[in-house]
């Protein structure tokens, strides 16, 4: 009888889960077949359509056809939008109904950031900064979304997202002072141009490596969460960037950990010069969330209002249910990846002329404002003027500032000096005492 | 084995048996007349005996506890006193100690999130050598959150917690000391207890850094090692090295386990070479205590580094570098590093790959005779 119980308690789960799932009431172990279980299966009637899977990592019905799911890329997830290209509202009831000082905010925030972009473009072109990113197409991304969140709320870019940072109110000597990396730089001069960050405007600073910002804005919103204060984050990058493993972690982590977060991902067609048919075969990012158990949703991009009202309510939604939203903004890269970019030799200029010409969020909303009176053609001239000279201006004040003091190459590496980093310091002074001509003092403020 | 990883530790409930010799222990029970169990067969016995500190006396009643218990015992305190949770009711901890989906990068990113947001985050990776698919986040990302947001935002309350070093079985991937790959990124600290009095105090020092600290914990002492251990928080400074005991003629450097090897070695060295050994315990390999070392240097001549890791690019070589620059007229000999080989930590060769103490002792012997 010891041999049976000892061999039992090896096997004492199979028999366990032979009696569970055959649901019989009796077995008999042959002790001769020392390694080989035999069942014997009593002549009772039951219902094998009855039995329901146990397994723990999953919750379904059983099915006897072998089928594969096929993925639906021919008609995928639909695009929601609340106007034409023409501006018209198509669904009255979806028309959020802004206030003309609200819509005319959203539409001089996105031209002046184009303006920006075409004048700091052309001053890398000049030799004045060292690089450039724009943002054209994708202005209503960032002020739709921008529109819908608190200004207390965390935001988590990757690089394309200047929009939101002026929607908030970033003043244009911070862009153009972190661009020059002069001594008005919050950053310090320690980045290169773009990499913005404000505390104060709740927008984490940019780092270049890709996908990295996401598991970290689920880890934030969990914190968020914890605080109980009605705050959410969103976590912006680019359908490129969703290929990276961090984009993954940070959707399940997301999802697992129940965080108030949004995803914003700006679908603009390229990573650079890889288009979104090398980029995936499934249907998009949307579709992906599903996969998650993530509430997903495709908007136009180029439509602020669809944008605003996706962000309003996965916001909403974010913080009152503790679960994360992914919105797949659909737009198109006009733009060069950046001034190290050429982008006529990976694709048409008609393509990019399309856009430009035929559906431009810009565009778009201003046709919504004239077809209300709220915006004419003096007032396109007269802001056009004025948001040019602004810049300009920002631009010749950032321009003559002096750069950082170089002791701040050290600081801030720890919270606190460390002696072996003080010593080097001290070495690099002695240095340049001693070989002072070579090294470009008068530019750096003392 | 998969890397299961968690957020917040959730209480050690370890499964792997890490005690060296246990099995062979139990089968020499049963069958107390079994002749024909040959050397081979019996797992070999630890490379060190654990060799416990004094009863401290400054932090108040104490209790007897393994490695891993003073390091719950750390966490405790910490959940204890964190200003935002106020609770400490076993079923609130739900929400602070947690696992997480099995995901390095996702672990570490998430706890970087955490406490850019500004909550104190203790990530743990569940065995040092799968800390790597975390590389870019602590390395990119972690490091250097401060300087590249210009101080706007940081992630000094990031720990990140894993298992480290040689356990006599544990292989190419339950055995590795990556120190040296995080030694050579600024913006981190990186911690290495050698004893549970030493663990708790460096880890709640870490914890309290406003910087991104890695802490490394010898996992063969886990159970191995006992002492008498503070109940109360209290604090080991980092960047200190220990000078554990005085010596004249030789300094003898290392960290975590090794500090162990390295007390019998000077014992040894004492009794059978007439030769005294200066011992220091760095516990922080960055920012680490150049003072101490290149002082003791200077008063001994003499200096060997020892660590399990290879000894390529190990840490030892940066080490070795930087007391060559300070101390070069002060030395008698070449600087010694008894470190492992240049080879993935291999399974039944351990023995032969670990820098025991025949090896630091004929390494001091070298250096006697110079």
């Amino acid at each position: 009888m010891a041999a049976v119980s000892s061999m039992s308690k090896m096997y004492g789960l199979c028999f366990r889960a032979v009696r569970q799932t055959a649901g019989l009431k009796a077995y008999r172990l042959l002790q001769r077949r020392g390694f080989r279980v035999t069942v014997l299966q009593l002549q009772q009637t039951f219902d094998s359509s009855l039995e329901k899977p146990q397994f723990p990592g999953a919750s379904a019905e059983f099915v006897d056809q072998l089928e594969f799911i096929q993925p639906n890329v021919i008609s995928g997830i639909p695009v929601y939008r609340v106007m034409d290209r023409q501006g018209n509202i198509i669904n009255p009831s979806q028309d959020p109904q802004l206030s003309k000082e609200t819509v005319l905010n959203f539409y001089q925030k996105m031209t002046m950031l184009n303006t920006m972009d075409r004048i700091l473009y052309e001053s890398q072109r000049q030799g004045r900064i060292s690089f450039y990113m724009t943002n054209y197409g994708e202005e209503g991304t960032h002020i739709g979304s921008a529109a819908a969140l608190d200004p207390n709320d965390l935001v988590f870019g990757q690089y394309r997202e200047a929009g939101v940072l002026m929607y908030r109110g970033f003043p244009l000597d911070h862009f153009m002072a972190q661009c020059y990396a002069n001594a008005d730089d919050l950053g310090k001069g320690r980045q290169m141009p773009v990499h913005y960050g404000s505390k104060d405007l709740n927008f984490v600073t940019i780092s270049s490596p890709l996908a990295t910002q996401i598991p970290q804005a689920a880890g934030a919103a969990y914190a968020v969460k914890r605080e109980n204060t009605n705050r959410a984050v969103i976590c912006y990058f680019g359908e490129g960037a969703a290929s990276e493993g961090d984009a993954h972690a940070g959707f399940n982590f997301s999802a697992t950990l129940e965080c108030p977060l949004i995803f914003f991902c700006r679908n603009n067609g390229y990573a650079i010069s890889t288009p979104t048919n090398e980029q995936y075969r499934g249907d998009g990012i949307a579709a992906r969330g599903p996969g998650y158990g993530m509430l997903s949703i495709r908007v136009d991009g180029n439509d602020v209002f669809a944008v605003y009202n996706a962000t309003k309510e996965a916001r909403r939604r974010a913080v009152a249910e503790n679960q994360p939203f992914l919105i797949e903004a659909m737009t198109y890269r006009i733009g060069h990846h950046s001034t190290s970019d050429d982008s006529s030799a990976y694709r048409s200029v008609d393509e990019v002329n399309y856009w430009d010409k035929q559906d431009h969020p810009i565009s778009r909303l201003r046709h919504y404002m004239t077809a209300r009176g709220w915006w004419s053609e003096d007032d396109e001239r007269s802001w056009r003027k004025q948001s040019r000279k602004t810049v300009m201006e920002a631009f010749e004040r950032a321009e003559r500032r002096l750069k950082p003091n170089p002791e701040l190459l050290f600081t801030d590496v720890y919270q606190e000096m460390i002696p072996s980093l003080n010593k080097q310091r001290e070495s690099l002074w002695r240095h340049v005492q001693q070989y002072k001509e070579h090294y470009p003092l008068d530019l750096y403020e003392k | 084995m998969a890397a299961a990883a968690r957020l917040f530790l959730r209480g050690t409930n370890s499964k792997l048996s890490i005690a060296p010799g246990s099995l062979g222990t139990t089968l020499l029970k049963l069958s107390p007349n079994c002749s024909s169990r040959t050397k081979t067969q019996r797992r070999h016995a630890a490379h060190f005996t654990f060799q416990p500190d004094p009863v401290p006396s400054q932090y108040g009643p104490t209790q007897k506890m393994n490695l891993f218990q003073s390091i719950t015992s750390a966490l405790d305190n910490t959940l204890a006193s964190d200003p935002t949770a106020g609770k400490s009711k076993p079923e609130t901890l739900k929400d602070r100690v947690f696992n997480t989906p099995l995901c390095e990068q996702g672990i570490v990113g998430f706890g970087i999130g955490v406490a850019v947001a500004g909550a104190t985050a203790i990530a743990e990776i569940q065995f040092a050598d799968y800390i790597f698919p975390a590389f870019d986040q602590i390395v990119n990302e972690a490091a250097k959150y401060r300087y590249r947001s210009g101080n706007m935002f940081d992630c000094g309350n990031l720990t990140i917690r894993a298992p480290w070093g040689c356990v006599g079985h544990g292989s190419l991937y339950h055995s590795q000391s990556p120190e040296a790959f995080f030694a050579h990124c600024p913006g981190l600290k990186v911690v290495i207890p050698r004893s549970p009095i030493q663990a708790k105090g460096l880890l709640l020092s870490c914890i309290a850094d406003k910087n991104p600290c890695i802490f490394f914990e010898p996992k063969i002492l886990y159970r191995a090692a006992v002492e008498q251990v503070p109940e109360d928080p209290y604090t080991i400074p980092l960047s200190q090295a220990e000078i554990l005991q005085e010596g004249s003629d030789v300094t003898l450097v290392a960290w975590g386990t090794q500090i162990h090897v390295l007390k019998e070695v000077a014992s040894m060295a004492q009794e059978k070479l007439g030769v005294s050994c200066e011992v220091i315990d760095l516990q922080t390999i960055l920012p680490w205590d150049i003072e101490t070392v290149c002082k003791s240097v200077v008063k001994t001549g003499r200096l060997l580094i020892s660590h399990e890791a290879p000894v390529t690019g190990g840490f030892a070589s940066e080490i070795s570098s930087t007391v060559q620059e300070e101390c070069f007229l002060n030395l008698e000999a070449p600087i010694s590093r008894v470190c492992g080989y240049d080879t993935p930590f291999p399974h039944i060769f351990e023995p032969f790959y670990i820098p025991d103490k025949w090896k630091c002792f004929e390494a001091i012997k070298k250096m006697i005779n110079y």
